[in-house]
């Protein structure tokens, strides 16, 4: 379970509006189901200890609604971060996406958020609650009463994984800063490298074919902020490229792993949201891979202004038939 | 809709050979948008382009489309043929059907199928093309000149000459370059200091001329007529203004034992010095790697003895930023390095030495004062051996040398063995060779009066192996020609080294983004027709920086590169390219990827009101092109993640047209 509470939360933010320093809290809010959990703007106290929440299913990463919301009203929005979010953060930053100075950031730490579906792959379904309890979730189903999962093994993949618990902005933190993990991340991707082209033809295709085109991944994405999609925009030759073939999702998620190459924090939102459980963050991390291999490591993020491998150039650069024949290398 | 003429070329035989030009134009008379197709035997000729015109007339026509050659050759052509029929010259799109299809394909059939294909995607593009105009930008009237040898000094002149300021960059703390350091020059043998110094002394006398010795280029931006560039003058220690260059210091300095690189080590110099006594700028410059002073605080005799007070240990780099309007490249040449080349001995003896090792100690200002001398105990050498091609025509394979012939050896190497001859008799001397190359005014003369009336020994064939035995150099060489193999013991060998780009050719090709070859020389916008000059606009080429060469070639091609540059400088403003980036705002996210990526500093962001659909204003930052700082590189384009930027005739959707087009 997480190791600083929602009260201590509510309590920081009360005394933030009460000193006038924010003018709104950009926060979790009870959803319908315990795991069910709402990003919300609070604008008082009342409404923050009524439906503020802070527990294992608090995922959700606040970055890209800063956008948005700095736009809509005066005064400051305190946004609460988990490490991993202050990438996204800093990233947004970096694109000139929202004013600084309209946000007051609050880095918070994480102990990792747990994955529903891993939940009721032990459960089942019919979950009516979940409590945290120390390195467990006691889980109460309307079918078979109360059981226990382990917190470890019920742990969202991207956490499993964590890149960091280092805090890389915020005005003010809560609890003790963290560390750069040395995480494991990329075993995924490089099991997908040694399959052959057909293999992993086939294992595309039977993920992205389960894609109903619903965009939760990309209205979640923190990279993806244009003010107007190119899959919307029918002065865009892209749009109707993604529809051009009876694989058409693929299209889609190529065309967008390459938008926001480079700039993807590799924060994991694209998967948490997709309701088809497509693990849509392996096509952005082949990409973070290769990058770092080919120009060696760059965490999009790691700080504010910092130029992409992509968008740089410098004379120590791989050349491109170099590139090209490192990708067959490592696809032989 | 567009109306639009297509006209395909037969180029004589050349294109109508191997494409069936009636087929090409039947097909692409079905495209959407054409109204006109017709096919002629060379549309670049008057006839060819009356043709267009007419056809412009006739059809109301609204773009054109003319398959024929790369548009490197003739779309300037065929762009003014349409503006003197009335057609906005961005409306025409060549389709090359001749250097891709007609030129690589032997086979008719896919010959044409792949030029009506090419048509297809032109006649895509010209449906999307809109009329553009050009812009103008101003000419800044001086040129940079990178390195100061024989031909950046020549170059430097002939602009001068012209009434233009000039700046010289040279690293060396004097300009001179690689002539300085020869003894006598082929084919007339007058001596290189003697027809050298008084060109030095003219650079430095011009009030158009300035020289930055000791310096270099750091950053160039812009594009042609609009250079920013930024010179780093390295801290000398020495005021060059205030230094008389009397040389007291060069003799009272205490550290006598640093390697003199313009005697290629073969003498000492002291940590403070000027590399020769015809130095330009005569200033004194300090060594900072062997002054005691600069590295440990102790000693200063130099300030002691300065009277003119112009030593001063505390000066600093210095960063000079200038415009120009022209960049010519003079890098010059270095002989490779000898490490691979063991055969020869090159690392175990003295004895073995390079040419150019050889001409400074025949020169009277060298090592021996000009007597010919083996450097390892001063003894008078007898025989000597010349190895020619020592790294030069290498087999593709081969990684120690180049492939290309070093052009200037077999010349000097039969200056050294006339030299050698006619001042010492007694000495025999052989000249090993592969061929011996002399093609130019009074060369093969030359080389035949070495042979002939000097007695110079010319064997075909290569040495095999040099060793150092009893103070002797014992060669192994085979002579092709009589069919043996020969001992000779020698006691000096003379390796005629292959000569390569200098190292900071490579860093200054990034900065001006000009194009080099596998060897790094710099390539040359045409081979035969516009050889001085640089793909990237405004970028000349001057000297051995673009292949080897001799001096009468090196001087002939800085005074055409200066040409060039004399004509661009002489424009008031320059036609620029409508092509140019332009940011859709309502798009734009304003997240300056675009403005990291811009090569010419041509995008800023700007903060900007917008009208809401709720009836409100927002503030936003968009990107804003400077137009006339834009090249139209495109870079931007395809940096913008949300398709906000785009590239006018080059847009993206003209291009997946096009793609679209060809893949259908």
């Amino acid at each position: 379970m997480q190791k600083i509470t929602a009260d201590m939360l509510i309590e920081k933010a009360v005394s933030l509006l009460e000193a006038g320093t924010i003018s709104r809290v950009l926060g979790w809010k009870k959803g319908e189901f315990d795991y069910d959990v709402t990003p919300y703007v609070f604008a008082d106290a009342e409404s923050l200890k009524k439906d503020f929440v802070f527990d294992d299913f608090c995922g959700a990463n606040f970055s890209k609604y800063l956008v948005a919301e700095t736009r809509k009203a005066e005064g400051k929005v305190l946004v609460f971060l988990k490490p991993c979010d202050t990438y996204s953060f800093n990233q947004l930053l970096t694109e000139h996406r929202f004013d600084r100075e309209a946000v007051y950031a609050v880095g918070i730490p994480c102990e990792g958020m747990a994955d529903i579906n891993k939940i009721k792959e032990i459960t089942g379904d019919g979950i009516s609650s979940l409590t945290s309890k120390g390195d467990k979730i006691v889980v109460d189903t309307i079918y078979d009463g109360e059981k226990e999962v382990d917190f470890a093994s019920v742990l969202a993949e991207r956490c499993v994984s964590c890149k960091s618990k280092k805090h890389v902005a915020y005005d003010e933190l809560m609890g003790d800063e963290g560390d750069i993990t040395d995480s494991a991340r990329f075993d995924e991707v490089a099991q997908l490298e040694a399959m052959t082209e057909d293999e992993r033809f086939a294992f595309w295709q039977s993920q992205l074919s389960k894609c109903i085109r619903c965009n939760a991944c990309r209205d979640i994405c923190p990279a993806c902020t244009c003010e107007k999609c190119v899959f919307e925009n029918p002065e865009s030759p892209v749009e109707n490229k993604a529809i051009s073939d009876s694989f058409e999702e693929k299209m889609f998620h190529i065309i967008r792993a390459f938008h926001v190459a480079g700039r993807c924090t590799d924060c994991g939102e694209c998967s948490r949201v997709c309701p088809q459980n497509i693990p849509l963050h392996l096509l952005n991390r082949k990409f973070i891979k290769d990058i770092n291999s080919f120009y060696g490591e760059y965490q999009a993020g790691a700080e504010v202004g910092s130029r992409a491998p992509l968008v740089d150039y410098t004379t120590e650069d791989i050349e491109p038939g170099e590139a090209v024949m490192k990708g067959e290398g490592e696809n032989a | 809709m567009q109306r639009i003429g297509v006209f395909v070329c037969w180029c004589g035989s050349n294109i109508a050979g191997t494409v069936d030009v009636q087929a090409v134009s039947d097909a692409l008379a079905h495209e959407p948008g054409v109204v006109h197709s017709a096919n002629y035997q060379y549309m670049c000729s008057q006839a060819g382009q009356n043709l267009i015109k007419e056809a412009i007339e006739e059809h109301k026509l609204t773009g054109i489309v003319v398959c024929s050659c790369s548009p490197r050759m003739h779309e300037a052509t065929f762009r003014k043929t349409a503006a003197a029929a009335g057609l906005n010259p961005y409306m025409v799109e060549i389709a090359n059907i001749r250097e891709q299809c007609s030129w690589v394909h032997k086979d008719m059939a896919t010959g044409t199928e792949k030029a009506i294909i090419l048509g297809k995607a032109a006649v895509a593009k010209v449906n999307l093309n809109a009329p553009l105009t050009p812009g103008e930008s101003p000419v800044t009237k001086r040129a940079l000149v990178i390195g100061g040898g024989i031909a950046g000094i020549q170059t430097a002149l002939d602009i001068a000459d012209a009434g233009f300021p000039v700046d010289i960059v040279e690293t060396k703390p004097t300009i001179g370059g690689k002539m300085a350091q020869l003894d006598k020059t082929f084919p007339t043998l007058d001596c290189a200091a003697c027809i050298l110094t008084p060109k030095m002394v003219d650079v430095a006398q011009n009030e158009n001329i300035r020289i930055f010795s000791y310096s270099e280029v750091t950053d160039i931006k812009g594009f042609v007529g609009n250079f920013d560039v930024t010179i780093k003058k390295r801290a000398r220690y020495v005021k060059e203004d205030i230094c008389t260059g009397c040389g007291l210091c060069t003799e009272k300095c205490p550290m006598k034992n640093v390697p003199n690189e313009f005697n290629l080590g073969m003498d000492n110099r002291r940590a403070i010095y000027i590399p020769f006594a015809q130095a330009v700028p005569k200033v004194a410059t300090i060594d900072p790697e062997h002054c005691n002073m600069l590295k440990n605080g102790k000693c200063g005799v130099c300030a002691k003895v300065c009277a003119a007070g112009a030593i001063d240990y505390k000066q600093q780099d210095e960063y000079i930023s200038e415009k120009y309007g022209a960049i010519v490249a003079a890098t010059g040449f270095n002989p490779i390095s000898m490490d691979k080349f063991d055969e020869y001995a090159y690392s175990q003896s003295k004895d073995v030495i390079t040419s150019l090792e050889f001409e400074r100690l025949t020169n009277a200002a060298g090592p021996s004062s000009g007597h010919l001398v083996c450097p390892s105990d001063g003894r008078h050498p007898h025989t000597i051996v010349f190895v020619q091609c020592v790294g030069s025509r290498c087999a593709s394979c081969s990684e120690k040398g180049k492939e290309y012939c070093s052009k200037i050896c077999c010349m000097y190497t039969a200056k050294h063995a006339m030299l050698t001859r006619d001042k010492y008799p007694d000495t025999e001397v052989y000249v090993f060779y592969i061929d011996v190359r002399t093609p130019g005014k009074n060369f093969d003369e030359f080389y035949r009066r070495a042979a002939e009336e000097y007695g110079v020994k010319y064997i075909k064939g290569m040495v095999g192996k040099v060793s150092p035995e009893n103070g002797k150099l014992h060669v192994q060489a085979s002579d092709l020609l009589a069919d043996k193999q020969l001992h000779i013991e020698a006691d000096l060998v003379v390796l005629a080294a292959a000569i390569e780009p200098d190292k900071s050719a490579r860093p200054l090709a990034t900065m001006l983004t000009a194009s080099m070859d596998t060897n790094d020389f710099f390539t040359e916008a045409h081979p035969k027709l516009r050889p001085v000059e640089s793909p990237t606009a405004g970028v000349f080429l001057s000297g051995a920086c673009q292949g080897p060469k001799d001096i009468p070639e090196t001087v002939s091609q800085a005074g055409a590169a200066a040409a060039k540059v004399i004509g661009l400088l002489a424009k008031d403003k320059l036609t620029g390219n409508p092509c140019v980036a332009n940011s859709n705002e309502l798009m734009c996210n304003g997240c300056s990827s675009c403005e990291r990526v811009c090569p010419y500093g041509a995008i800023t962001y700007v903060d900007k009101e917008f009208r809401m659909p709720d009836r409100t204003t927002k503030v936003r930052r968009v990107a804003s092109v400077n137009e006339a700082v834009c090249q139209g590189c495109g870079a931007c384009t395809v940096a913008c993640p949300s398709g906000a930027m785009d590239l006018k005739g080059f847009a993206t959707k003209q291009i997946i047209a096009e793609v679209d087009a060809i893949c259908k």
